[in-house]
């Protein structure tokens, strides 16, 4: 047997933005397994509900994490209002969908470039970067905030989109989608990009069932798990196909998010379209009293949402299942077998958000 | 050798952040905010780094990480705390396994409050943090010339 020894990776590491830390049991230069450990952000946040009240605990639940900001807030916000028995208006809906997609789109961009980054294309890291900036000032424009938005709460949303800035949106989101063909030329067509991503951590339809993978991740091994056909918010009047790839390998990851964002760029535009006139809330009165389950598909897969009130304005428990989480098995799984200068490429491919999955 | 006011080196490390903060540290090293104007540049070794931007609060199991990290760069060395969970504890501070801001473990030299910090404001802490090194370069010149003479 040949020696093998084990190398600690992480929590700080160059190619990651958050701390995570992997023990990689190496033989050669190829990783034989992998055990991570997790818990250098944990905050203890669903332990605030017995000091904040459920009104508060929005802007607590859009502060899970930053790149997915509006999704929890979001999610958050659709279990006590369906606790509560609130029917939102119509417009609100649409809005909430509108920035949800323009979230997605942020955090796409996000993800390319870090994806850039960890096989070493600077340039096309800034490309990417600089091309998200447009969606951050639209973002801004229409909520006030970059990063944290609290444009959701029980009961509706709190901000409008005017005519003058849907102008705006749509002519912002045509000049982003013209720039992604020029970057997506470069991520599907370079061979340098290729022979780094090609046939680089395979994980097969069968190990992303068996391991509970979520998100685009497990599209991109050709599972079928997008929670917006499930019609939340004003996704059922939408007209969309889930991104699908069944090469599972970190290629048609790439290829699955790329694609998400143009099907993105068509929701907004569809929602625009669509978006009727009205109210943005309506008055809620009184405590959430009884629980629910709630599914949404956050930029990185299915995430879950459940609420227990107890008719005060404390609630009893709030429990958050975020898709990093559920990836990580998966990751393990990649890992195994891949060589040792992959590691930070197949780390970035789950597209980690650690923030979420430690709260 | 003592004006390195135009070439410090940046890291970044998240310490319980909800990476909102990080993203926007990250943005601000990009195209359109471009930070490196200043001279900086983004690093991953706290060996080579001169100015750290911490962001997030402290826990106790990222609290060694923190302290080994500002152990390992060389003197001087200034901190900048990013965002408000960095510099109080902010929304997490009645949170059970926050201890609080980041100057519970590390001495902090410069406070960017926000939630998130905007570039501009992350902009102006690093400016602020560059100003800061080089005079703590000079002070340290200035004591190793006091010892040479003696």
């Amino acid at each position: 047997m040949k020696k093998r020894s084990v190398v600690p990776y992480g929590p700080q590491h160059p190619v990651l933005p958050e701390p995570i830390h992997l023990d990689l049991v190496i033989e050669d230069e190829k990783i034989m397994d992998v055990i991570p450990s997790i818990g250098f952000i944990h905050r203890g946040l669903e332990g605030l509900t017995s000091k904040r009240d459920f009104n508060q605990m929005a802007y607590v639940a859009e502060r899970i994490c930053g790149i997915c900001s509006f999704g929890h807030g979001f999610g958050y916000c659709e279990t006590v209002e369906k606790i509560m028995g609130v029917e939102i208006p119509d417009r609100a809906k649409y809005l909430r969908t509108i920035w949800f997609e323009m979230s997605r789109v942020h955090s796409h961009l996000l993800w390319l470039g870090l994806l850039a980054d960890g096989f070493g294309f600077e340039n096309l890291f800034y490309q990417c970067w600089r091309v998200r900036e447009k969606i951050l000032d639209m973002l801004e424009l229409t909520t006030g905030g970059r990063v944290i938005f609290s444009v959701n709460k029980i009961g509706g949303v709190m901000k409008d989109i005017s005519s003058t800035m849907a102008k705006s949106v749509l002519e912002s989101i045509d000049s982003i989608e013209a720039e992604l063909k020029e970057l997506q030329k470069t991520f599907m067509g370079d061979y340098t990009v290729e022979s780094r991503l090609k046939g680089c951590g395979v994980l097969t339809k069968e190990q992303a069932h068996a391991l509970g993978c979520a998100g685009p991740f497990a599209r991109a091994s050709g599972i079928n798990n997008d929670m917006r056909l499930l019609g939340y918010a004003a996704y059922g009047q939408l007209d969309f196909e889930p991104v699908i790839s069944d090469v599972g390998d970190s290629y048609a990851r790439c290829d699955v998010r790329i694609r998400e964002l143009f099907q993105s760029f068509d929701l907004i535009r569809q929602c625009f379209n669509k978006m009727p006139s009205g109210d943005l809330s309506v008055d809620v009165k009184g405590n959430p009293k009884g629980e629910h389950f709630t599914r949404i598909e956050q930029p990185r897969g299915e995430a879950v949402y459940y609420v227990h009130g107890n008719g005060t304005p404390f609630l009893d428990r709030l429990r958050v299942r975020t898709p990093t989480f559920a990836n990580l098995a998966g990751l393990c799984e990649t890992l195994k077998g891949a060589d040792y200068a992959d590691v930070g490429l197949l780390v970035l491919t789950i597209d980690p958000c650690i923030s979420c999955t430690e709260r | 050798m003592y004006n390195m006011k135009r070439s410090p080196w940046v890291m970044h490390y998240d310490g319980s952040s909800c990476n909102g903060c990080d993203i926007e540290v990250l943005a601000c090293l990009t195209p359109v905010y471009d930070a490196e104007r200043f001279g900086i540049i983004n690093t991953g070794d706290p060996m080579q780094a001169d100015i750290l931007l911490i962001t997030g609060g402290i826990n106790s199991q990222n609290a060694p990480v923190v302290k080994q990290i500002y152990e390992q760069m060389p003197r001087p060395k200034v901190v900048c705390a990013i965002g408000v969970c960095a510099c109080t504890g902010g929304i997490f501070k009645d949170c059970y396994n926050i201890k609080g801001g980041a100057d519970t473990v590390i001495p902090v030299d410069i406070y960017v409050p926000g939630c998130a910090a905007r570039p501009q404001s992350i902009i102006d802490g690093i400016v602020k943090a560059i100003d800061l090194f080089q005079k703590r370069l000079e002070e340290h010149a200035a004591m190793v010339a006091e010892k040479k003479e003696a």
